[in-house]
């Protein structure tokens, strides 16, 4: 009973941890994309990632897992990187303040007449990667404890739960201002992006997943750095006018 | 024919590089340089994270100068 208990619980944290990126990911992307590419990205991704499980079963722990983060990683770094430099220069541009997510505008980078294949790529590849670790964390655990049953209840009910607090945060997160959840989209993306393109090419980070947090410091940091750069930039010209009688 | 294919190319570019190809240019530069480094026993992790920090700023400072 105590190693059921340990088995559901272990793989019920590890799967929470995974479930968090995902949440982070799809959540991020369709608030500051639209919500129809994301979650159309996330039911292709747990789709693919069904079908997967379905196949594979038990010899998931075959598939090359590090290819895969490095392309995701590759992606994420991209584009992560690309929303943090429009995120931080429209903050500079316009404060803490601006449009919310229900307010009429939308990102120019969002097409309107087509899919945003950006958004459902994004979620997709964010659902399956992380979808498949949490196979990979029941197979283990479940596996070589012989409670694969309790181990794959224990994973499903972590992607659930963290799931559900994530739409639950949606309305708050709503309220924000485009250009400040851009800003923190990209700071996500970017994190997780460097994480998992080190990981990839079989790198290993200091702390294992702890340094996802340090780096999500780091990037924080450096951000606001740039930011008062690009503030001070924008202010410069002004006050450098000569004055008019 | 050729123009599909030139356009099929032009959406993966723009799809995945954007508007600033040396944020791509440098991504990719600093993976393949970690796995070299990591290949010769170095570790090499904090190399992205260096690489991020610096093409953000050099990102942002062109893009101030080309608005």
């Amino acid at each position: 009973m105590s190693s059921l208990f340990a088995v559901a619980l272990t793989t019920f944290l590890a799967s929470a941890v995974e479930a968090i990126e995902m949440v982070a990911i799809v959540a991020g992307v369709g608030a500051t994309r639209g919500w129809r590419a994301a979650l159309a990205g996330t039911a292709a991704g747990f789709a693919v990632l069904a079908v997967v499980v379905a196949v594979f079963g038990l010899a998931l722990t075959a598939i090359p897992i590090g290819p895969l983060r490095l392309v995701v990683g590759f992606l994420l770094l991209v584009f992560g990187l690309t929303w943090l430099r429009k995120g931080i220069r429209r903050v500079a541009a316009n404060g803490l303040r601006g449009s919310t997510m229900h307010g009429p505008d939308t990102d120019e980078d969002v097409p309107r007449d087509r899919p945003d294949w950006t958004g459902f790529v994004l979620c997709f590849k964010g659902v399956l990667l992380e979808g498949l670790e949490v196979a990979f964390i029941v197979v283990t655990f479940g596996g070589t404890s012989s409670l694969l049953g309790p181990a794959a209840v224990a994973g499903v009910a972590a992607v659930v739960v963290v799931g559900a607090l994530g739409v639950a945060i949606q309305p708050a997160v709503r309220r924000i201002p485009r250009s400040v959840l851009q800003l923190v989209v990209g700071l996500l993306l970017t994190t997780f992006g460097t994480f998992w393109a080190v990981e990839g090419i079989g790198g290993e980070w200091p702390g294992g997943d702890a340094s996802i947090v340090a780096l999500l410091v780091l990037y924080t940091a450096v951000s606001a750095a740039y930011l008062t750069v690009e503030r001070g930039a924008l202010r410069a010209p002004a006050s450098s006018e000569p004055a008019r009688s | 024919m050729l123009s599909a294919i030139a356009g099929f190319g032009r959406f993966w570019y723009r799809f995945i590089v954007g508007d600033d190809w040396t944020i791509a240019v440098t991504v990719v530069v600093a993976v393949a340089l970690s796995y070299v480094l990591l290949r010769a026993g170095v570790p090499a992790w904090w190399l992205v994270p260096v690489a991020v920090i610096a093409i953000l700023g050099i990102s942002l400072r062109r893009a101030r100068s080309t608005s």
